[in-house]
């Protein structure tokens, strides 16, 4: 394992009166994809939204590239150079498509180069640059909520659930977009129900439970061990499609 | 697409049309109505009008007092309109409805006329330009004066109540009460008379047709500002994290955006553009006083819920609708001309609870 | 038995029941305790926007409504009476006819409340209330012939109610509790109480009053109000669990028009003049929010506290602002701000500070303490709260 971007120690997540994390203990490798995995509830998302500091953490340390940032606001923890693609998207959809994609870079304008990769990964965004957001079919708006992610050089992306409820073919294609993002150096926090996805791209994988880190490990061990598998996830990973 | 597809996008259907662009079906609505009543006004009123007794001379006379009332109902519709859209913006953005708006009018309304009356040389000149400009610097120290309020007024009163819309409710209108209290501090209780700039007193006339030069000003700065605002809206990246903020504020922190400093920016804006609101009603009604915001803020409420909360193009529409419903039915039903705007409001209430141009889900 | 009266809802706070119990008492025995026309007019004033602000708060507290059109219903009611018996007689009759025809009128226009609170949402409603109870001033102004327009309408009241009628012949005595702290003279305190048609006035409004105070706490604590509490906490489960919100809310909304109507019909009659600025502006509208609020949301007693406080403030504290005005007299701005004309910018200070500092209201922060004092005796010190009270939440 390389060097840790990104570490949570003991981490615990009060929403109103309910305790949904109980003590997170999660190591990010730099370079490498990391997946999130675990059933519905066991509070990954929870996690990653603590991360970016929608919900404050009541406990524990979040440091990311040695700073501290458990107490940074939500914007200032993006501007470290975290790119957040949350559950739902979050698609602008009255905004166009381009404007959906200026907003997202930050620094000025795109970067033509960047562009045109990320055309090519999703070609969908080309052919509706001018359209409202709002219009795009699911697939597509999720392939616009990447591209957001990706059209300026992050140090790490954090993805929640981006396949949940696309076609086999889209998924596919984001399996292509996460291996290019791979090998651009990017580190990836992802979040996945769907384990032929996780299998294809991850390096990594930590397996969430009632709010805690309950396995960490290398990803090729999990996928070989399928009476682990069953432990962990309650059914063998094989049968997931 | 097919020949057949094409063919179908472009036959018009009316009930389309009137559900996608509510605003222009009912401006047109209105100002047919409008013009329908004053023929039959001049029809019923030609014997004492001592007009001539032919269908083209009552034309004549309808087309003279239609043109006439629409000039003077686009004037007081962009005064409400100028008055209403910081409201209107606050909300689509914050979600905050702030109903101290109105003591920000009546604060841009008493700084104005205080800068006019110390303007007195620049007012009194016989040129149209330097009359402007004192109007425009009496704008500015409105502007300042009531950014600055809105600046403390956004930290101190509304800024702790942001997720609560009953507290928002009563701090605003508790705020309210004690801006216009510190008001009558500062300039005593009574009315305050203001006159306007010499070259702005009078009207122009063209036959039957009477327009007031201060009404025309009213309508070249109204549409203005409407104007700027849309431009800054769909054209800078400020309008563009507005309008991005507007649908989804989280995921604009996300991106990286601190929207906390855009919604103060955004209530600044508003009360400023209250304030100018407040200096050019004091300038159409020459009289100034404590109440003023308060009396202006049923009619900004009304167009803002008949526009669509949040819609600064639907405030717009709204602002003329109901300037031209009051200037029309002044004219032939007067009693009934003040329930008019609250009579509209609830048929687009009955019709389309979101108003005509919706951004907020009701 | 006063479980039965106070409808189980306890004041549940020893402070809390010794104020209500002053306020009760003094109210009770008014006319002989508090002598002179301005104590007349506050305490009749007291007793009858507790009955107003305790409706108003059915709407703002116990379901969530935020209208600025209450001070309507407050109007219909007295302009009803003051109509009747201008036009149709002076006698008990036309105040039945007046009162009536006013709770008819308010309860259709709750109605209609009721029923446009559904089709739009919270903010929305505030806002058309407040454009509604415009109109409707405005309305009053246009048919001046109907309702006196700027100058209000004065009118005679029953034999009864005048001043002329002596109910009892001989005098009683009152005993001038305040001039007795102030003086200190047992002599002086003492006066004479004509026993008059005002006083007979004054009694009906007290009576009325009190048992339209204890109704509205049967209704809000019987299992109708309790549904109206799961409404106000969580809307969407309470219709989920099979409660038709809509019936629940109008009804709550009918009924407090009603009462304010009521209300009106009696200050009407207490006044025997009905006027736009007593009753349908905006001031009111705002002194009722504030009473309301300052009191304690939800709770009714807040409204007796809110009410009480609030009309004596009014009353009586601006004269100290004009003592504190008197001492900077010199002084510039201070003079400007320190003086009972701006009593009510002090009263808008106080109204935020108290949402910021104070959101549950003096009723309602009074009762919190009380708890957390029986938790801290109860358990020993562990910190852990006894059980919730299941009557009148708040």
């Amino acid at each position: 394992m390389s060097e840790p971007l990104l570490t949570l120690e003991g981490v615990h997540t009060h929403i109103g009166q309910y305790h949904i994390l109980h003590g997170v203990d999660l190591v990010v490798p730099q370079g490498q994809l990391t997946m999130l995995l675990g059933r519905n509830g066991a509070g990954k998302s929870t996690t990653l939204r603590t991360i970016m500091n929608l919900w404050r953490a009541s406990a524990g340390r979040i440091v990311f590239d040695g700073q501290d940032i458990t107490r940074l606001a939500t914007p200032q923890v993006a501007r470290l150079g975290i790119g957040y693609v949350p559950e739902e998207m979050g698609i602008f959809g009255q905004l166009t498509v381009e404007e959906n994609m200026i907003l997202a870079a930050r620094s000025g304008p795109m970067d033509e180069g960047r562009l045109n990769w990320v055309f090519e990964l999703f070609p969908a965004l080309k052919k509706f640059w001018k359209s409202r957001a709002g219009t795009l079919s699911g697939g597509q708006k999720q392939m616009l909520a990447i591209a957001r992610a990706i059209i300026e050089p992050r140090r790490l992306l954090i993805v929640d659930e981006p396949s949940k409820g696309l076609a086999p073919s889209i998924i596919n294609h984001l399996i292509d977009a996460f291996t290019q993002l791979k090998r651009t150096d990017t580190t990836i926090l992802l979040v996945e129900q769907n384990f032929n996805f996780a299998r294809s791209v991850g390096d990594n994988v930590a397996v969430m439970d009632d709010g805690r880190v309950v396995y960490s490990g290398d990803m090729q061990a999990l996928a070989e061990d399928v009476a682990l598998q069953r432990r962990l996830l309650g059914l063998s990973l094989d049968s997931h499609q | 697409m097919t020949t057949e597809a094409l063919e179908r996008t472009k036959t018009f259907k009316p009930a389309e049309w009137i559900d996608a662009q509510p605003h222009y079906f009912l401006l047109l609505l209105m100002g047919a109505l409008g013009f329908l009543a004053m023929i039959f006004y001049s029809w019923a009123h030609l014997a004492e009008l001592g007009a001539e007794p032919t269908v083209l001379g009552a034309l004549g006379k309808a087309a003279s007092s239609w043109l006439t009332m629409t000039v003077a109902g686009l004037a007081m519709g962009l005064l409400i309109f100028i008055m209403a859209s910081g409201m209107t913006l606050v909300f689509g953005l914050m979600h905050v409805l702030n109903l101290g708006h109105g003591a920000f009018i009546t604060l841009g309304a008493f700084v104005g006329a205080s800068a006019l009356a110390a303007l007195s040389g620049l007012t009194q000149a016989d040129s149209l330009l330097v009359n402007l400009l004192a109007i425009a610097l009496a704008m500015v120290a409105a502007m300042l004066v009531a950014g600055a309020g809105g600046l403390v007024f956004e930290r101190l009163i509304v800024r702790p109540v942001y997720h609560d819309p009953l507290k928002q409710i009563l701090v605003t209108v508790g705020g309210s009460i004690v801006i216009l209290q510190l008001i009558i501090v500062f300039w005593g209780p009574n009315e305050i008379p203001v006159s306007r700039p010499g070259s702005l007193l009078g009207s122009f006339t063209f036959g039957d047709v009477v327009i007031e030069k201060y009404r025309l000003l009213a309508v070249v700065v109204g549409l203005a500002i409407y104007a700027g605002m849309q431009a800054l809206i769909n054209r800078t990246r400020i309008g563009l994290l507005i309008r991005a903020g507007v649908e989804n504020t989280e995921m604009v922190e996300n991106l990286g955006y601190r929207i906390r400093l855009l919604f103060v920016a955004v209530f600044v804006a508003g009360s400023a553009l209250a304030a100018v609101g407040g200096v050019m009603w004091a300038l159409y009604d020459q009289m100034i006083h404590s109440h003023l915001g308060d009396l202006r803020m049923v009619q900004v409420i009304i167009v803002i819920i008949i526009g669509g909360l949040g819609s600064i193009t639907g405030c717009f529409y709204g602002s003329l609708l109901v300037g031209l419903l009051f200037n029309y039915l002044s004219l032939v039903t007067p009693m009934v001309a003040e329930f008019a705007s609250i009579g509209l409001m609830f048929a687009v209430l009955m019709w389309r609870p979101q108003g005509l141009i919706p951004v907020i889900r009701v | 038995m006063l479980d039965a009266l106070l409808s189980g809802d306890y004041p549940r706070s020893r402070a809390l029941s010794a104020l209500l119990l002053l306020i009760f008492v003094s109210l009770a025995f008014a006319p002989f305790l508090f002598p002179g026309t301005v104590a007349y007019q506050t305490y009749s004033k007291i007793c009858v926007f507790i009955v107003l602000v305790a409706s108003y708060d059915i709407l703002l507290g116990y379901t969530s409504i935020v209208s600025f059109a209450h001070t309507m219903f407050f109007g219909i009611g007295a302009y009803a009476v003051a109509i009747a018996l201008r036009d149709v007689g002076t006698g008990w009759d036309a105040v039945l006819l007046g009162t009536g025809v006013g709770l008819v009128i308010s309860l259709l226009a709750g109605l209609a409340m009721g029923l446009l609170s559904l089709r739009v949402r919270a903010i929305f409603f505030a806002l058309v209330t407040l454009a509604v109870a415009s109109g409707f001033l405005i309305l009053t102004f246009k048919l001046y012939t109907f309702t006196g327009g700027d100058d209000g309408i004065r009118f005679s009241v029953p034999r009864e109610l005048r001043p002329s009628f002596k109910l009892l012949e001989s005098d009683l005595t009152g005993f001038d509790v305040i001039g007795f702290l102030t003086t200190g003279s047992l002599q002086d305190a003492l006066f004479k109480v004509s026993v008059n048609g005002r006083v007979v006035m004054y009694y009906l409004l007290f009576v009325i009053c009190t048992l339209l105070f204890l109704l509205m706490l049967r209704v809000m604590n019987s299992p109708f109000g309790r549904v109206c509490q799961a409404i106000r906490e969580n809307e969407f489960r309470a219709e989920a669990i099979g409660y038709r919100t809509v019936y629940f809310r109008t009804v709550n909304v009918c009924l407090a028009a009603c009462i304010a109507s009521l209300a009106g019909s009696l200050m009407a009659l207490a006044t025997r003049y009905a006027h736009p600025e007593t009753f349908l502006s905006f001031g009111v509208m705002v002194n009722i929010l504030l009473m309301t609020v300052i009191g304690g949301m939800g709770t009714l007693y807040g409204a007796v506290v809110g009410a009480s406080l609030f009309l004596l403030a009014e009353t009586y504290l601006q004269n100290g602002l004009g003592w504190v005005h008197a001492r900077v007299e010199g002084i510039p701005l201070l003079a400007d701000v320190l003086t009972p004309e701006r009593w009510l910018m002090w009263l808008g200070i106080l109204f935020v500070l108290s949402i910021y500092f104070f959101p549950k209201g003096i009723v309602g922060q009074l009762r919190v303490w009380a708890q957390a004092r029986r938790a801290r005796r109860s358990a020993g010190g562990d910190g852990e709260t006894a059980a919730a009270p299941t009557l009148g939440r708040r």
